[in-house]
C-alpha cells in the first residue's frame, strides 16, 4: 500500500523520529478497569469483563463500546482494578454463611405476628 | 498442604466440574498452559482484523460493507474480552502484546493466508468462523473459569459471523457464472487450511492429553475435526459448490464424512512462519503499536497532568 | 422542489459515506485496541446513516435507484459530499480533528434537521443526531488528551487543525440550496450552524491551548457541486471496484 493508502500523504510526518525524552515512561496498555453492567432499571450491576483505559471518562467510553453493543444496558459502571479488594480463597470457610448452629439468622426462627 | 497434596486436591475440583478461579491454587503447568492458549486466542481475533478488515473498504453493497465492518469490530472486542481473561493469570497485556509483536507468540495460522477475493469473506465466515464456533462452544466448558465465561459470551457474537459468511457464499454460488467462479476458488483455498485449524492429528499433539486431563479441553483435535467436517459437507452441497477433495467419501459404518489426506507439511510451515502472510501480519500490528505509542503515552500524561 | 431535496439528501448520505468509508480504513491499525472497536462504532454509524439518507434520496428522485445505486455506481464528479470528509485519516491526531470539525457543525445540522418539515428526514435525523452527540463526546474527549497530553500530540493536533481548518468554511457557509431548502423548513438555517460552530471551535481550541488558525484568503470549496480534490476518485474507486466489476450482481 502506497502513499495514498490508509496513512495517505500523512505518513512521512510519523516517520521522523522523535528525540529521546528524559526518563521516558515505558510504553503501555493503560491500567485495567473493571467493567459492570445493570441491565435494566431494578437489577444489579453484574460483572461483564475489562477493559485498558488512562482514566474514568475513556473507561466509561471503551466500556460501553465493548459491552453495551448488543442488548439492553441502563448503567454502567467502571473502576480501576487496583482498586477492588477481594477474598481469599482461605477466607472461604468464613463465607460460607450461618451454619446449621446459627439458626437465629433465619426468618423461619421466628414467629411472625400473625403465626 | 504438601504440593502433592494441593495437586490431588486440585484435579479433584476438576474432575467434579468446578471451576478454577484466578485466586485458586494452581499448578505452574495448568497457569502457562493457560496463558499460552488464551493469549495465542486473543491474539487470533486481534490479527484476525486485518485479513477481514482488507475488504471493508471493497464491500460491494452497504449491507455487506455494514456486516463485514461489525464483524472485524467484533473480532476487536473478542481479543479484549480474552486478553482480559490472561491477564487474570497474573501478566500485563503489555506482556503479551510485546511477546507477538516479536515474534515469541503464536496466533492461528489461517490468518496468515491471503484474502484475495471478496469470496474469501464469504468462505472465512462459513468456514473459519465455523470451524471456530466449534472449538469456542466446547471452551465454554473449560476449567477454568474466566476463559469459559470470555467463551459463552464470544459464542454468542460469533453465530452472526458465520450465517453472515454462508449467506454471502450462498449469493455468489447462486449469482452470476463470475460469483460463482469466485466462490468456488474461495472454497478451494479456504477448506483445507481450515481442517488445519484443528491442530495436528491427536497422535502429534504435544498438549492434547494434559489439556483434557485438567478440563480446558473437552474434545480431542480429530474429533474437532471430524464434527467440523460433518456439518460442513451438507451445507457445501446445499449452496452447491464442489469441496476440492477427490478422495471425500460418505463412511456408512460409521456415518462419518471421510478425507483424503492432509498436507501436514503444509501446517508446519506456515505455523513456523512460511505462510504467504506472516510476516505483513506482523508488520501491521507492529506498526499500529509503534505508530500509536505517542497517543497512548499522551492520554497517560494528561491524566497524570490532572492528578497533580 | 424534489430535484433540490434529492441533491441536498446527497449532500447528507455521501458525507457520511465518506466518512464512515474513511474511518473504516482504521480496522486493525488503531493505536490501541480499544480504539480499534471506537472508530469502528463511528464508521458503523455514519455508513448506517448514509444508507437510510441514499435510500431516501433515490425515492425522492423516483428512477428507480436505490442506496446501492448512489453508493456504487456514481463518479466523483456526481459525489455532492464535502472536500473535508474525503482528506485521508492522517495521524491519529488528524482522524480527532477531522472529526471534531465534523461533528461539531453535524450536530448543530442534524439537531435543525429532526424538526424538518419532511418527515421521514426529521425521523432518520433524529435518530442520527443521538449517535453524533456520542461521536462528538468520543472525539472531545481525545482533543482535550492530546493538545494536553505531551508536547508531541499537541504539536500533532494542531498542524491537523491548521490543515484541516480551510475545509470548514465548505460546512457552515450555505449557498442557493441550502437557502431555498431552510426557507421551505426542510434543509437546515447553515448561518445558525456556523455561530454554534464558531462558539463550539473558540471554546475546544482554548481549552486544548491550541492556537487559533488562520482563516485562509482561498477557503477549499466545491464538493457540493462535484469538483472535488484528487483523494476522492482514489476512495471511490477502490470503494466501487468488486460492484462495479459485477454490474447488476447481488450480493
Amino acid at each position: 500500500m502506497g502513499a495514498r493508502g490508509r496513512r495517505g500523504v500523512h505518513r512521512k510526518a510519523s516517520a521522523v523520529k522523535r528525540k529521546a525524552t528524559p526518563a521516558a515512561t515505558p510504553d503501555t496498555q493503560w491500567p485495567l478497569w473493571e467493567v459492570f453492567v445493570q441491565e435494566k432499571s431494578g437489577a444489579p450491576h453484574e460483572h461483564a469483563g475489562s477493559v485498558h483505559a488512562p482514566d474514568a471518562e475513556l473507561a466509561l467510553q471503551n466500556a460501553r463500546d465493548a459491552y453495551a453493543r448488543r442488548g439492553p444496558v441502563t448503567s454502567l459502571w467502571v473502576v480501576e482494578a487496583r482498586h477492588i479488594s477481594a477474598t481469599t480463597p482461605e477466607d472461604s470457610p468464613f463465607l460460607l454463611g450461618p451454619g446449621p448452629e446459627k439458626l437465629y439468622r433465619h426468618p423461619r426462627f421466628y414467629k411472625g405476628a400473625k403465626e | 498442604m504438601t504440593n502433592a497434596e494441593r495437586e490431588r486436591r486440585f484435579q479433584e475440583r476438576i474432575d467434579a466440574g468446578q471451576k478454577i478461579e484466578p485466586k485458586d491454587w494452581m499448578p505452574e503447568a495448568y497457569r502457562n498452559q493457560l496463558v499460552r492458549m488464551i493469549s495465542q486466542h486473543a491474539h487470533s481475533e486481534t490479527v484476525g482484523q486485518l485479513p477481514e478488515g482488507n475488504w471493508i473498504t471493497r464491500a460491494p453493497s452497504l449491507r455487506r460493507k455494514l456486516g463485514l465492518l461489525a464483524k472485524v469490530q467484533d473480532e476487536a472486542g473478542h481479543g479484549l474480552y480474552l486478553y482480559a481473561a490472561a491477564e487474570t493469570l497474573g501478566i500485563s497485556r503489555e506482556e503479551l502484546v510485546h511477546a507477538l509483536h516479536e515474534g515469541h507468540a503464536k496466533y492461528s495460522s489461517i490468518f496468515n493466508y491471503p484474502t484475495l477475493t471478496w469470496a474469501d469473506i464469504g468462505a472465512i465466515g462459513w468456514l473459519v468462523d465455523g470451524a471456530a464456533i466449534l472449538n469456542q462452544t466446547m471452551l465454554t466448558k473449560c476449567s477454568y473459569g474466566p476463559y469459559a465465561r470470555a467463551m459463552v459470551r464470544i459464542c454468542k457474537e460469533e453465530r452472526f459471523h458465520e450465517r453472515q459468511g454462508y449467506e454471502i457464499m450462498r449469493a455468489l454460488a447462486q449469482g452470476t457464472p463470475a460469483q460463482r467462479a469466485m466462490a468456488q476458488d474461495a472454497l478451494d483455498r479456504w477448506w483445507w487450511p481450515t481442517l488445519m485449524m484443528f491442530g495436528p492429528p491427536d497422535e502429534a499433539s504435544v498438549h492434547n492429553d494434559t489439556l483434557m486431563a485438567w478440563g480446558v479441553k473437552q474434545k480431542s483435535n480429530d474429533e474437532l475435526r471430524q464434527w467440523f467436517v460433518d456439518l460442513a459437507v451438507p451445507q457445501a452441497q446445499a449452496l452447491p459448490l464442489v469441496i476440492p477433495d477427490p478422495e471425500l467419501r460418505f463412511d456408512e459404518a460409521t456415518s462419518h464424512w471421510r478425507t483424503g489426506p492432509i498436507d501436514w507439511d503444509e501446517f508446519w510451515r506456515v505455523v513456523r512462519g512460511g505462510g504467504i502472510c506472516n510476516r505483513e501480519r506482523l508488520r501491521a500490528r507492529r506498526e499500529a503499536d509503534e505508530e500509536g505509542r505517542w497517543v497512548r503515552e499522551a492520554a497517560e500524561a494528561y491524566t497524570a497532568k490532572r492528578r497533580r | 422542489m424534489s430535484r433540490e431535496l434529492f441533491e441536498y439528501l446527497l449532500r447528507l448520505g455521501d458525507d457520511r459515506l465518506v466518512l464512515g468509508h474513511r474511518l473504516s480504513e482504521w480496522c486493525g491499525h488503531a493505536p490501541i485496541l480499544e480504539e480499534d472497536i471506537a472508530l469502528a462504532n463511528v464508521a458503523l454509524d455514519c455508513i448506517g446513516q448514509a444508507t437510510q439518507l441514499l435510500a431516501l434520496a433515490g425515492e425522492i428522485e423516483g428512477a428507480g435507484r436505490d442506496a446501492d445505486a448512489l453508493a456504487f455506481f456514481r463518479g466523483p464528479t456526481e459525489f455532492r459530499s464535502c472536500l473535508l470528509v474525503e482528506q485521508p485519516n492522517g495521524d491519529f491526531a488528524q482522524t480527532i480533528a477531522r472529526q471534531v470539525l465534523y461533528d461539531a457543525a453535524g450536530a448543530n445540522v442534524l439537531e435543525q434537521l429532526a424538526r424538518s418539515s419532511e418527515p421521514r428526514l426529521a425521523s432518520i435525523a433524529a435518530h442520527a443526531a443521538i449517535e453524533v452527540r456520542y461521536h462528538l463526546r468520543h472525539a472531545r474527549e481525545w482533543w482535550q488528551r492530546l493538545g494536553l497530553g505531551t508536547e508531541e500530540s499537541h504539536r500533532r493536533l494542531q498542524r491537523a487543525l491548521d490543515e484541516l481548518w480551510p475545509f470548514t468554511h465548505e460546512l457552515v457557509t450555505p449557498d442557493a440550496l441550502d437557502r431555498t431548502l431552510a426557507a421551505a423548513g426542510i434543509g437546515a438555517d447553515l448561518d445558525q450552524t456556523r455561530a454554534h460552530f464558531e462558539r463550539e471551535l473558540d471554546e475546544l481550541i482554548r481549552s486544548a491551548k491550541l492556537r487559533q488558525p488562520t482563516t485562509p484568503a482561498f477557503p477549499a470549496v466545491g464538493g457540493r457541486h462535484g469538483k472535488h480534490g484528487e483523494h476522492l476518485d482514489h476512495l471511490l474507486s477502490e470503494m466501487q471496484s468488486v460492484a462495479r466489476a459485477h454490474p447488476g450482481a447481488q450480493w
